[in-house]
């Protein structure tokens, strides 16, 4: 019996050390002095300096900020209505919809890239920002969406019952009772939202124009043709970032949820 | 009903769109011209197309059987750890997955890149005495899927061997089972479930994960994202793209009716 816990234990910890490698080896060659990646030639602050420098990545930078932000903005209030509706209702239909707007993250998200751009093309809409809000929002929605659904499960449903026999409006008892109650669970879709649009490449690749980089596209045409370090230290930045915000939601989602979901 | 529309507008329409698309011919020059035709399904069918597919299904295959060879005993034991070791180990399978998946493949260029960090562990070991050149090969791009997508796996093995009822096993063993024979016909049977669910959620992005291959590949594996990508960007058939999409997605759909079908359940688990 020894043995085989001995056994487990040690094949779980190569494992995870095989799992945190690559993230570990771009962190550590983001402080490298030297220029290229197989060569260490000390521990240097350098690429950090010369990436507040890049003009043209800090502005790709605060394109995927703003976008993130508009996007998941726009899904959590969408999400969120659209939770809050579905639980109410009791339509026929119901199934079909939720089936259809949790599509996004059930596709490969290629056909999903390939879907919006055509869809757009048609519409006329201009590549670039707008196209990339609606993409993002398009596929943000499902995390607000199924994060808000499961948290109104633990509602007491008289609560907003009560309210309206006490002469409250529809409207303000979303807004007094429902909202606050399901508050936490909004911001933590929104916020895993916001980092999933952060981190998005391959529907960022399609919807975009040829003027408006993200971060993420930006990493990629590189990685395809050349990389400097700064894309480590940027790399670095956002893990850093996407940690804090996954950590956040995370947390919250726990207040509310429990049993936190994997 | 906000959702309601955006579903209809953003969801429904394209979706509808894409179909459309996939039979209207292609315009001489740029764009699509409203002229039904077959020929987009019909290319498909050229050998050259035909062995994209069959590739991406190799490729498939092959990653979905990493992930159940190296994810299925990762999972299994995950279950059984004590409460705590349990929701640790958990954050710490989920974490890769938050970060950027590009920055992961970046970090396998790194170590596969030719005098890389894996060739100078290897050689320094004195166990090869020449680079490896493992960067743009098709085992790269293996490593790179197979690690990508093994948390899913990962989560849904460990998610059914959670719920599995253990007394089940004992009674097999009080039967003169072996702790072998007790595995495979008791273990494997009730976590079932979880391995399908694992399949599926491998299975599907797996074909369509595009940038892996053409990082890690580097042009060198083509699989029919890549495919779809190219039509799209490069070759500017707009009407094709859509019909390889279209394929796609019914084969996907297929593989997740049948999993319903197998198991009986409805959600995905361990989707989230």
């Amino acid at each position: 019996m020894r043995k085989r816990i001995r056994f487990s234990a040690i094949y779980q910890a190569i494992l995870l050390i095989l799992m945190y490698v690559p993230i570990f080896v771009v962190v550590v060659y983001s402080f490298n002095e030297s220029r290229n990646s197989t060569v260490w030639g000390g521990w240097s602050l350098g690429w950090y300096q010369k990436l507040m420098k890049n003009r043209s990545l800090l502005e790709a930078l605060k394109n995927s900020v703003v976008l993130a932000a508009l996007s998941s903005g726009a899904a959590g209030i969408i999400g969120t209505l659209g939770a809050v509706g579905m639980a109410r209702m009791n339509w026929r239909s119901k199934g079909a919809v939720e089936y259809v707007s949790t599509i996004p993250i059930m596709i490969p998200e290629i056909i999903l890239g390939m879907v919006f751009m055509a869809f757009y093309a048609m519409l006329g809409l201009p590549f670039g920002m707008v196209t990339l809000v609606l993409g993002h929002t398009t596929f943000c929605i499902p995390y607000v969406y199924m994060m808000v659904k499961s948290s109104l499960v633990g509602i007491d449903k008289s609560l907003g019952e009560a309210a309206k026999d006490l002469g409250a409006s529809e409207r303000k008892a979303f807004f007094d009772i429902t909202l606050p109650l399901i508050f936490p669970a909004v911001v933590s879709g929104m916020l895993l939202a916001f980092a999933m649009s952060l981190d998005d490449v391959v529907i960022s690749i399609f919807v975009t124009g040829a003027r408006t980089n993200t971060l993420p596209i930006r990493i990629y045409t590189q990685l395809k043709s050349g990389v400097t370090p700064e894309i480590n230290a940027l790399c670095t930045i956002m893990l850093v970032v996407t940690f804090l915000l996954v950590g956040l939601s995370r947390i919250l989602g726990g207040i509310r949820g429990g049993q936190g979901k994997g | 009903m906000p959702l309601y529309l955006f579903t209809i507008f953003f969801v429904a329409l394209p979706m509808l769109y894409l179909l459309a698309l996939s039979f209207l011919t292609r315009a001489q020059t740029w764009g699509v011209v409203n002229e039904f035709t077959l020929d987009n399904y019909l290319r498909i069918a050229d050998p050259v197309y035909l062995n994209t597919f069959k590739e991406s299904f190799q490729m498939a295959i092959l990653t979905t059987a990493g992930t159940l060879l190296i994810g299925y005993p990762f999972g299994y034991l995950m279950a059984r750890l004590p409460g705590r070791a349990k929701s640790l180990m958990m954050l710490l399978v989920v974490i890769p997955f938050w970060t950027s998946a590009l920055m992961r493949m970046y970090g396998w260029i790194i170590i596969f890149r030719s005098n890389g960090l894996l060739d100078k562990l290897l050689m320094g070991l004195g166990i090869t005495d020449s680079p490896l050149k493992l960067l743009y090969s098709y085992p790269a791009v293996l490593v790179g899927m197979v690690y990508s997508l093994l948390p899913f796996m990962i989560l849904s093995v460990y998610s059914s061997t959670d719920k599995m009822d253990w007394s089940l096993v004992e009674a097999a063993r009080d039967l003169g089972a072996t702790r072998g024979e007790a595995f495979f016909t008791v273990t494997v049977k009730l976590t079932l479930p979880g391995i399908l669910s694992g399949v599926v959620l491998v299975f599907i992005p797996s074909m369509g994960l595009f940038f892996i291959a053409d990082i890690l590949g580097g042009g060198k594996v083509m699989l029919v994202g890549n495919l779809i990508q190219n039509q799209l960007q490069s070759g500017r058939d707009w009407p094709f793209a859509a019909a390889l999409s279209v394929v796609l997605m019914i084969f996907t759909s297929m593989m997740i009716w049948i999993y319903r079908r197998a198991s009986g359940v409805r959600d995905l688990e361990g989707l989230l």
